[in-house]
């Protein structure tokens, strides 16, 4: 029997939901909040929540000690194009092992996804030493390579499984209304799969952005993005948990915005199979 | 125009044939329907009409012009589909409209189209709802004016009142079945539900393993079935088939009767027995019932007769009503 909603469950489930989403939030809540202390004030026992000195000084030195900008341009370039590399090259791959299915289809994508499964400190070597000998190392070409090769399994793999998702009845519908291949593609299959392919999109800027492990191993300065920029905030002469939260901040701030203003297209790409 | 004539069909899925050569003639302007048992190869053969799937071998002739190998899309035939197939991101009138955006009409004509089609079916007042925001009736119309409004050569219909309601589905079937004979357009309609079969056809193919068992008007099959096949699966409840000796003083290997053809009485003439289970259904009453030494029975009579379980009756077949075949189950014809 369906238990039934009475305002009391609906109250608690509320106040459990919203306890859960105030426990997440927290630590980017914290981030942000030390960000504003001084460096006293943010590993002070017991630490204060609000009644602070609320100063902006810590944005100003890190944006004084390094240049903000040129890691976040560093950012944008290294993830938006290897995002949009993996995409020109996963569409058609995802496209023709979704609608013209060979027998090795399941055993290829299985075969993709098992190089996800390596640990990436595993090449990382042979791949600095390739970097280095091909002058690589540092530039922004040699960053959105990797990412863009990095993601390639995920990003063919979630758009294979949202083009699946495509009736194939809907498609020969349109081939009975007459509809060209060029058409059925440009019509029906494209509108359809356009809520897959953002989502895709999204979550591989997301990624990409927040990747750390090559970033930090091939970039130093030049073509170094935000992760790196974060890095250099944790150095041998000690921890400025201040500056360091407002690197982070920083950091953070840009995909944070992109994450809010397309939740909608998230949350629709991620439950896509489920409207009928 | 639309006359569809198939001669030899096969088809085969690797090494399974589903078809084992299909011979069918369809007049224009006829309801034809395929019907039988899951599997039987119903959807493949319309599916091969419409040009979704390649023939293995045989020939489809539309109007007397060879289609094999011509795309579904310049067959010149729509489709209504069991899972009603909507693009999701247009609205109802992109929907009904987009075989004649296709075909290049301009919008206008479209339009004007469009709207004639969507008033024939009451669809007017959702023209610039999205198919999500319609109730499955509503979606079902839809699809239906999708195939209309382009004046095909045929409608293919596959199985597609399968997801509506029982009142839905009979509604709905008046509906296509006016909407057919009001634009005197060959349909080919598949379904496995036999009620559908009978009421909405002009004509019926009753296919079975992929074969083509009877071709013929719905009275045909249910007064001559051809074979125990379709003696067996025209009509409900079922046909009583009996065998041994009752059968062979009928000069058969099975002799059938249809349960509206036993006349159940507590005295009188015809074969003896004991009712297990008494459905009364108002109208009617279907009695089962177990005859020692011939078998069991279902047996239809009009009205009341006051019998329960473990009731002593007598069945009395109606003479001119007794369906005779052979032992290779096909009919005996005198």
């Amino acid at each position: 029997m369906a238990r039934r909603i009475t305002p009391v469950r609906m109250g608690v489930a509320t106040l459990a939901a919203w306890t859960v989403g105030f426990v997440i939030f927290f630590p980017i809540l914290w981030m942000i909040l030390a960000s504003f202390k001084t460096e006293l004030e943010a590993f002070a026992i017991p630490p204060s929540f609000l009644f602070f000195h609320w100063t902006t000084e810590n944005y100003a030195t890190v944006q004084g000690r390094s240049d903000y900008l040129l890691h976040a341009m560093n950012s944008i370039i290294v993830s938006g194009g290897s995002t949009l590399i993996a995409m020109l090259i996963a569409i058609p791959a995802a496209w023709a092992m979704a609608f013209a299915p060979s027998k090795r289809t399941k055993d290829t994508l299985l075969w993709m996804l098992s190089t996800k499964m390596m640990p990436p400190v595993g090449v990382l070597v042979p791949i600095y030493l390739l970097y280095r000998t091909f002058g690589m190392l540092d530039t922004r070409g040699g960053l959105v390579l990797v990412l863009c090769l990095g993601n390639l399994p995920i990003v063919v793999w979630m758009l294979f499984t949202y083009f699946k998702e495509i009736p194939k009845d809907i498609l020969e519908a349109a081939r009975m209304d007459g509809a060209t291949v060029g058409r059925e593609l440009v019509y029906v299959l494209t509108p359809m799969a356009v809520p897959g392919i953002a989502s895709t999109l999204l979550l591989n800027v997301i990624l990409a952005w927040n990747e750390a492990f090559w970033t930090l191993n091939l970039s130093t300065s030049d073509a170094a993005p935000l992760t790196v920029f974060i890095a250099s905030y944790s150095s041998p002469e000690g921890l400025f948990w201040a500056k360091l939260s407002a690197a982070s901040t920083l950091a953070i701030a840009p995909i944070l915005v992109l994450g809010w203003f397309s939740q909608r297209q998230l949350v629709r790409g991620l439950t896509f199979g489920a409207v009928k | 125009m639309g006359r569809i004539t198939l001669q030899g069909v096969r088809k085969s899925f690797g090494a399974h044939a589903v078809i084992h050569g299909a011979d069918l003639e369809i007049e224009d302007g006829t309801f034809v329907v395929f019907v039988g048992p899951s599997g039987c190869g119903k959807t493949t053969l319309l599916r091969l009409i419409a040009g979704l799937e390649d023939v293995t071998d045989g020939e489809i002739l539309i109007d007397g012009a060879n289609v094999v190998g011509v795309p579904a899309a310049k067959r010149g035939l729509s489709m209504v589909f069991q899972s009603y197939a909507l693009y999701p991101h247009m609205s109802v009138r992109g929907n009904i409209g987009f075989g004649l955006k296709m075909a290049g009409l301009p919008r206008p004509e479209i339009n004007r189209k469009v709207e004639a089609a969507a008033a024939t079916l009451n669809l007017t007042p959702y023209l610039d709802r999205k198919p999500r925001e319609l109730s499955g009736g509503q979606r079902q119309r839809v699809a239906i004016g999708r195939a209309i409004v382009r004046e095909p050569k045929a409608f293919l219909f596959d199985e597609p009142l399968s997801n509506l309601d029982a009142a839905l589905r009979v509604q709905m079937r008046l509906e296509i079945t006016t909407l057919q004979k009001q634009l005197a357009t060959t349909a080919v309609y598949v379904t496995h539900d036999q009620v559908e079969a009978m009421t909405m056809a002009d004509r019926i193919v009753v296919l079975n393993a992929g074969r083509i068992e009877q071709f013929g008007s719905p009275l045909e099959l249910y007064d001559r079935p051809d074979n125990l096949f379709v003696a067996g699966f025209i009509g409900s409840p079922r046909m009583n088939f009996i065998g041994k000796e009752t059968a062979a003083r009928h000069g058969a290997e099975t002799i059938g009767v249809r349960p509206e053809h036993l006349r159940a009485s507590r005295d009188g003439e015809g074969w003896e027995g004991n009712v297990t289970v008494a459905e009364h259904l108002g109208s009617d009453t279907f009695l089962h019932v177990d005859v020692p030494g011939v078998g069991k029975f279902t047996a239809r009579s009009v009205g009341e007769l006051g019998l329960t379980t473990g009731d002593h009756v007598r069945l009395q077949p109606d003479p001119g009503r007794i369906h005779r075949f052979d032992h290779d189950g096909k009919a005996i014809r005198t």
